[in-house]
């Protein structure tokens, strides 16, 4: 299906296609209610407690008042529905703002301002300089005379270099007061979510041109969220809109997240519903065969001989009531609220402010806060995640003379400084490529000041470095160029651009000096695009050395050249360029080669080194969460050199001896396959070394490789610890995700960029840091930071004690619900399995509401081990990653102390109040009263830090307590009347709590005592580390346990491992030139850049410190 | 750090916020553990010594008299024999006194297998209707004791005043009698609060089936203290209510006759009726339990500790030990 976009037609395109208004939202007005009623349905708790207050509407089963179960249910999906109801008016304020955005459409012939949402299909849409464009254009028109516009595509796909889109061939040429009535039409595909591509051809009507179809690709579009550049204007026709826009299409539902902990939660609720169903059922048996058997003879109990049809259900309804109550209704009213908690304390957490903007971490999904304690992989983004997102020129190397090793800065070298000040005419060249071999543009405001507008940021570092050692680029008039030096103007005629390619990796200018005439061609590009083209004899080697000694310090490098040209060789290059440039078929291999010609023989000048500079701390968060075994993915749209020499920076790959990396590349299956299978080998093999074994695959081979060969891909993820994908796509990037969530691991995802939200929306985590690129990442993502060290702050402290926390709470949650149930089902056994309540309505309700839940929600304050301990010895996070406090055997133990309470206090309670005393009020608070004794003594227990609070919120409850049913046993109304006074002044009733309280605590103590000291985990290890002082070392790092998935049996198997050149980690990408594209479909040799070392570097781990 | 902006949302500093309240971290070091069970261990064995002195000192005769009141001819057939309106229900028993018994006594009877906690038992009772005239139609929840057949309100409704126990017992000796002080037997609150004395019985007893006993209509229910006790149910299917106090001692190896009306059917559903004579102390009645419990705690609780104590002994092991933190995803156990 195509679809047909006519040019400026105003009446056929408005009913077609979709107009400009883009949503987000996810309810309306009217649909509102339902939708959100059925979704809090789907959820299995929610149903349950619906069924279960229904039931209690019948008064001849209930045991207690329904208001008790009815009230909490509103007030729970009133707040759910509210909170619901609140973001989604968020996203539709802010789906607002970018639908009123005005903007400069042709309409009727004449260029109006309107609102971006009524933009249509076939608009013409004008844009100025630093316009966001509205929708999908294909660019018809720009200022510039060749026809090019700027733009900044990296809320798209995260690259921050300006790219060049120019207008199609069709349109050249055609006066800019004319493009409001041109007319045409542009075939083109159905709306999907390829940023890479767009196979379209246009065909305007006349008068414009004669009728021949044009052909179209991404070259000549401009897509929504780019922002226009350097351009003054630029004109499009608008071909998708609104949720159909490239951008719109990616950009992925987002699906309600749930932790791990969430699903552990609902599972263990499950099994208890299980057990609960199978309770109900004994007992129901129970019940009406001792109706049957026993009750009838009971004279008193007046039962009939004929019951109602229904007669056979009460007793197991009735039992049912009874034991709704071990799932607990307040477990997700607590949740929710600590769970806020969590969140609030990370926005206020002062430790995670960005101190240069001022901006505060910022939870947006106050839900899934445990999971950041169970993450095993981080999917990261590169630039302006892990970098700053800005170049500084930082050393050089200038004919075999290092400048800036000393003081880290070149700038501020005094030697090189020296040497331009006496000028050296080695330095001065250098200092010439730097400022006039590129793109940039000077700009002078007003007040005189000097900025520069570069296509790419390294060029601008590279022009501003040259300009703060005195060789200032002052302005550049069409081809003049005013270069400022040391006070004298020297200036330079521009001949020719030899424009930069990824495949070429190199770019050049002919210059001509106006003061001497004399041709000069200046380059610079990567080391391995311009070493070799040094004349023949040139010493290289300490160019190459440089390069080296730059790389591993994480530097991008560049190297810079020269040759002095003659007029003649000059002139016939001239005209073999231009001929290239005409060409129709293969135009940019053409140029290709025939700039080669030009770039030959050339004086290495030297070599420059621009630092992105890391953020602060990266490396050193990066090594803290892999000691604490958390996994590491770089996912970047860059280069692959740039990649790893980012990587080897931030630790996150090791350089040489300690680490390998393994490389995935290729253009056809079998390439990408060989290399799959070998790098799966050499896996395997290492597994057992402790080796930082890294593979990197690039956007390419990846596509491939998810397609074709997914479960080996899926094998290989599952090895590697750490993985460097360069050239990704935003959807490879959230495909990358959903393979690893697929392997059931725990994945969050960092990025700073538009083409990082698929990303984070698919992860279970997304974290979005509110950087340079703007906002978008931040709003879709889970949790906003300044910095990427802040990530270790958010996992380790904030991660782990919300997982404590939560764990605790849960697990409590059901224990003390449990238990209550428990006293019930005891006491049915003496009550003639009737189901009466033991407990009354208010007590019953305080139980769950005041008693219990109040000491518990002080546990968000609880904490295990100190912040500094847990950064210390990060390892710790491994008891939350596996799962250690939250799971089936935790669980079963505290389903264990439940039930031994229960024992404890309904043993005790019926014995010591027998005979004249079994009174049932009475008998009723003394269990009750045994069990709010027990449970502040269990919180007491599993509490590590008091703080003020938790000792007001533990024993004033217990205060609570009986003040409250004081109160109560003070009305006359109340069965409780005068109870509780009663049972005060009896000292059997104290020696009771006693009792319980010994009873109940004192195996609990003694075996936890026992584990403590005796059988002690990590943590008990730490914590009487830290409560005793003096520093504790901890050894090793955690290893990781790999999940099997199927993996093939072993095979033994030999390769033969070239040793390459230079240096293992750096591989030149040559796979990109376009001699070896061609050579590519040859025999793959030159591919086989499959790395590893020699077996010699094993080097075994120090057990020992 | 401070920016002029003044936009910036920056959160608000306190030391709750940052999670820093000064906290006290206990852990569970051996010498706080052994010494809290010692401690436990010190304090329960005294208290529980004196809970069994206690409940040692209580004078306690308890009589069954269910089986032993049913005359010979009638013991393979006990409920025709109750059942029967015409069979003598009087039967006398003799207790023997062990030790002296210092006033107040309290008479109890004692039901056994009788459950006063069954559902379809507590629930049938309406006390608004005992508390107020005006409430008398407030009969809803006496289902099935509700009203008469000719739809009348029953006062006082439902089961468990319908079921009232009707046994009565006259105690002498010597062929003195000893009278039995029926008043202020029941809860003074509920007196006060939940039987009005404006209340009387009406259409009580009056249909088909007799369950117990019947009530004078002339006092109000206030004033019906047997029928007060009696509705407050019990939790156990075994359980004493008081029947009456006796002011005056009764010395040791006295005989005491008791003449006991032997109306209350328990024959059908094989429960057990006992008197109790009690005298009490500090515990309340006879009751052993308690101090049998707390010593046998505390002494659980000093052999915990002499264990800990050797085990710390023997087995030390340093707390904090840092050569047991080596860490391995797959630690022992």
């Amino acid at each position: 299906m195509k679809r047909f976009v006519y040019v400026n037609d105003d009446d056929l395109s408005h009913e077609l296609y979709c107009d400009n208004r883009v949503s987000n939202r996810k309810y309306t007005l009217l649909n509102f209610i339902p939708k959100n009623l059925w979704e809090q349905f789907s959820r299995f708790m929610n149903q349950y407690f619906l069924l279960i207050a229904c039931l209690q509407l019948w008064p001849l089963i209930t045991p207690v008042n329904p208001a008790s179960t009815w009230g909490p249910l509103i007030f729970i999906f009133a707040v759910s529905a509210t909170k619901e109801g609140w973001d989604d008016y968020c996203r539709y304020v802010s789906d607002k703002k970018a639908n009123e955005k005005e903007v400069w459409v042709v309409r009727e012939g004449s260029k109006k301002l309107i609102q971006a949402q009524d933009i249509h299909v076939g608009n013409l849409v004008w844009l100025r300089e630093n316009d966001e464009v509205p929708c999908d254009l294909v660019l018809l028109g720009t200022s510039e005379s060749q026809g090019v516009c700027y733009v900044e595509t990296s809320a798209l796909d995260g690259e921050t270099d300006l790219k060049t889109r120019s207008i199609p061939p069709a349109c050249m040429g055609i006066d800019s007061d004319l493009l409001h009535k041109i007319k045409g039409v542009i075939e083109c595909p159905k709306p999907d979510k390829d940023i890479r591509r767009f196979d379209a051809n246009l065909r305007l009507f006349p008068p414009f041109i004669d009728n021949d179809v044009c052909p179209l690709t991404i070259k000549n579009t401009i897509l929504q969220s780019c922002y226009l550049r350097n351009t003054d204007w630029a004109c499009g026709v608008a071909v998708y809109t609104g949720n159909e826009t490239k951008l719109g299409m990616s950009r992925g539902v987002a699906e309600p997240k749930l932790t791990a902990m969430d699903a552990m939660i609902d599972k263990l609720t499950g099994a208890i519903f299980i057990f609960q169903i199978v309770v109900v059922i004994v007992l129901g048996i129970a019940g009406n065969v001792w109706k049957d058997t026993e009750a009838r003879k009971h004279w008193y109990l007046l039962y009939p001989d004929e019951g109602p049809w229904y007669e056979l259900l009460i007793i197991p309804l009735r039992f049912e009531l009874l034991c709704s109550i071990m799932i607990p209704i307040s477990i997700k009213v607590s949740l929710d609220l600590v769970k806020s908690l969590y969140a609030k304390f990370i926005d206020w957490d002062k430790q995670m402010v960005d101190l240069d903007t001022g901006t505060p971490a910022n939870a947006t999904n106050t839900a899934i806060s445990e999971d950041l304690g169970q993450v095993e992989y981080i999917l990261t983004d590169k630039t302006g995640t892990l970098t700053e997102n800005k170049m500084i020129f930082k050393r050089c190397c200038i004919a075999g003379t290092y400048f800036g090793n000393e003081n880290g800065d070149a700038v501020k070298d005094v030697e090189l400084l020296n040497a331009i000040n006496t000028g050296s005419p080695d330095a001065v060249k250098f200092l010439t490529v730097m400022a006039i071999c590129n793109t940039v543009i000077p700009i002078k405001s007003p007040s005189g000041i000097v900025s520069y507008k570069a296509q790419s940021q390294d060029e601008e570092a590279l022009v501003r470095a040259a300009a703060s050692m005195h060789m200032d680029f002052v302005s550049k008039n069409s081809n003049i160029l005013d270069i400022n030096f040391n006070g004298s103007l020297i200036q330079y005629e521009v001949l020719d651009y030899l424009e930069f390619t990824s495949d070429r990796k190199r770019m050049s200018v002919v210059v001509r000096d106006c003061s001497s005439s004399k041709i000069i061609l200046l380059s610079k590009g990567a080391d391995e695009a311009i070493l070799p083209c040094a004349y023949a004899g040139f010493q290289t080697k300490t160019f190459y050395e440089a390069v080296d000694q730059y790389a591993q310090m994480g530097l991008r490098t560049f190297c810079l050249a020269w040759r002095e040209l003659n007029e003649d060789e000059y002139q016939e290059w001239s005209l073999m360029f231009k001929e290239a440039n005409s060409t129709l078929v293969d135009r940019e291999w053409r140029v290709a080669e025939v700039c080669q010609r030009l770039e030959r023989d050339l004086e290495i000048l030297g070599v420059a080194a621009i630092e992105d500079r890391l953020q602060d701390g990266v490396p050193e968060a990066i090594e803290t969460l892999r000691k604490a075994g958390i996994n590491f993915w770089m996912l970047t749209g860059d280069k692959q050199n740039t990649a790893i020499q980012i990587a080897l920076s931030c630790n996150f790959v090791s350089p040489e001896p300690k680490g390998q990396l393994l490389l995935i590349n290729g253009k056809t299956e079998d390439e990408v396959c060989r290399n799959l299978e070998r790098v799966l080998l050499t896996m395997r093999i290492t597994k057992a070394e402790p080796k930082d074994v890294a593979f990197v695959i690039d956007g390419w081979a990846l596509e491939i490789a998810l397609k074709n060969y997914r479960k080996a891909f899926t094998e290989l993820a599952i090895l590697s610890r750490t993985a460097i994908c360069c050239r990704v796509t935003p959807s490879q990037k959230a495909q990358l995700v959903e393979l690893l969530k697929y392997c059931d691991y725990r994945t969050l995802a960092i990025g700073d960029g538009g083409n990082d939200v698929r990303m984070i929306q698919q992860a279970d985590i997304g974290v979005g840091i509110s950087g340079r690129e703007g906002l978008q990442a931040a709003r879709a993502a889970d949790y906003s930071i300044g910095k990427f060290r802040f990530l270790t702050r958010l996992i380790l402290v904030h991660g782990r004690y919300s997982y404590n926390r939560t764990a605790f709470l849960s697990q409590y949650s059901f224990y003390k619900s449990l238990l209550i149930c428990f006293i019930q089902i005891f006491f049915s056994f003496v009550s003639g399995v009737s189901g009466t309540s033991l407990f009354n309505s208010v007590s019953l309700m305080a139980y769950n509401v005041f008693y219990t839940s109040v000491p518990v929600l002080v546990s968000v304050l609880d904490k295990d081990l100190s912040e500094k301990t847990v950064m210390q010895h990060p390892q710790i996070l491994f008891y939350c990653q596996a799962g250690r406090l939250l799971n089936p055997t935790t669980f079963a133990g505290w389903f264990g102390r439940a039930l031994f309470h229960a024992i404890v206090v309904f043993a005790i309670t019926i014995h010591s109040y027998a005979f004249e005393k079994s009174e049932m009020e009475e008998v009723s608070m003394v269990a009750l009263s045994g069990c709010v004794w027990l449970q502040a003594f269990v919180v007491t227990l599993e509490t590590n830090s008091f703080t003020i609070l938790q000792h007001v919120a533990i024993w004033g409850n217990l205060v609570v307590f009986y003040i409250i049913n004081w109160i109560v046993s003070a009305l006359p109304r109340s069965g409780m009347y005068t109870i509780m006074y009663r049972l005060c002044r009896q000292p059997t009733y104290w020696n009771t709590m006693f009792l319980i309280v010994a009873a109940g605590m004192g195996p609990v103590l003694a075996l936890k005592y026992f584990r403590y000291t005796y059988r002690s985990s990590k943590i008990n290890i730490l914590q009487q580390a830290e409560r005793l002082g003096g520093p504790i070392m901890s050894l090793g790092s955690i290893e990781p346990q790999p999940r099997t998935l199927d993996t093939d049996s072993l095979t033994p198997l030999s390769i033969s491992q070239p040793k390459s050149g230079r240096n293992s980690v750096f591989e030149p990408l040559l796979s990109d030139s376009p001699n070896a594209m061609r050579r590519s479909f040859g025999p793959g040799a030159t591919f086989d850049f499959f790395q590893s070392q020699s077996k010699s570097s094993y080097y075994p781990r120090d057990k020992d410190n | 750090m401070e920016k002029k902006n003044k936009n910036s949302k920056k959160p608000t500093y306190s030391k709750f916020s940052q999670q820093e309240l000064p906290a006290w971290k206990p852990i569970l070091s051996p010498g706080w553990v052994i010494a809290t069970f010692l401690t436990i261990g010190a304090v329960f064995i005294p208290i529980g010594l004196l809970a069994l002195a206690a409940s040692d000192s209580v004078v306690e005769i308890i009589d069954r008299y269910d089986d032993g009141c049913v005359p010979d001819d009638f013991s393979k057939n006990a409920q025709s024999f109750i059942q029967n309106p015409n069979t003598k229900k009087t039967c006398i028993r003799t207790l023997k006194v062990p030790k002296k018994m210092v006033a107040p006594i309290f008479v109890y009877y004692e039901l056994e297998n009788f459950y006063q906690n069954h559902r379809r038992y507590v629930k049938s009772r309406s006390d608004k209707q005992l508390r107020d005239p005006d409430d008398e139609d407030e009969t809803k929840s006496c289902y099935p004791e509700a009203n008469t057949a000719d739809d009348k309100p029953i006062v006082p409704c439902g089961l468990i005043a319908w079921s009232l126990f009707n046994d009565t017992y006259k105690l002498s000796t010597k062929n003195k009698a000893i009278t039995i002080d029926k008043k202020g037997i029941a809860w003074k609150s509920d007196i006060k609060a939940k039987f009005g004395s404006d209340v009387y019985p009406k259409n009580f007893q009056k249909g088909k089936l007799i369950g117990g006993a019947k009530l004078d209509e002339k006092k109000p229910l206030s004033e019906q203290e047997d029928l007060i006790v009696w509705m407050r149910t019990a939790a156990l299917p075994r359980f004493r209510k008081l029947y009456g106090k006796i002011n005056t001692d009764i010395e040791a190896h006295e005989t005491i006759k008791v003449e006991v009306e032997n109306n209350y059917n328990t024959y059908k559903f094989s429960g057990r009726k006992k008197l109790v004579l009690s005298t009490t102390t500090w515990i309340g009645g006879k009751n052993d339990f308690v101090g049998v419990v707390y010593v046998s705690l505390g002494a659980i609780c000093i052999f915990m500790a002499v264990n800990f104590i050797l085990l710390y002994v023997f087995r030390p092991r340093r707390l904090g030990d840092p050569s047991y933190l080596s860490w391995n995803r797959n630690p022992i156990g």
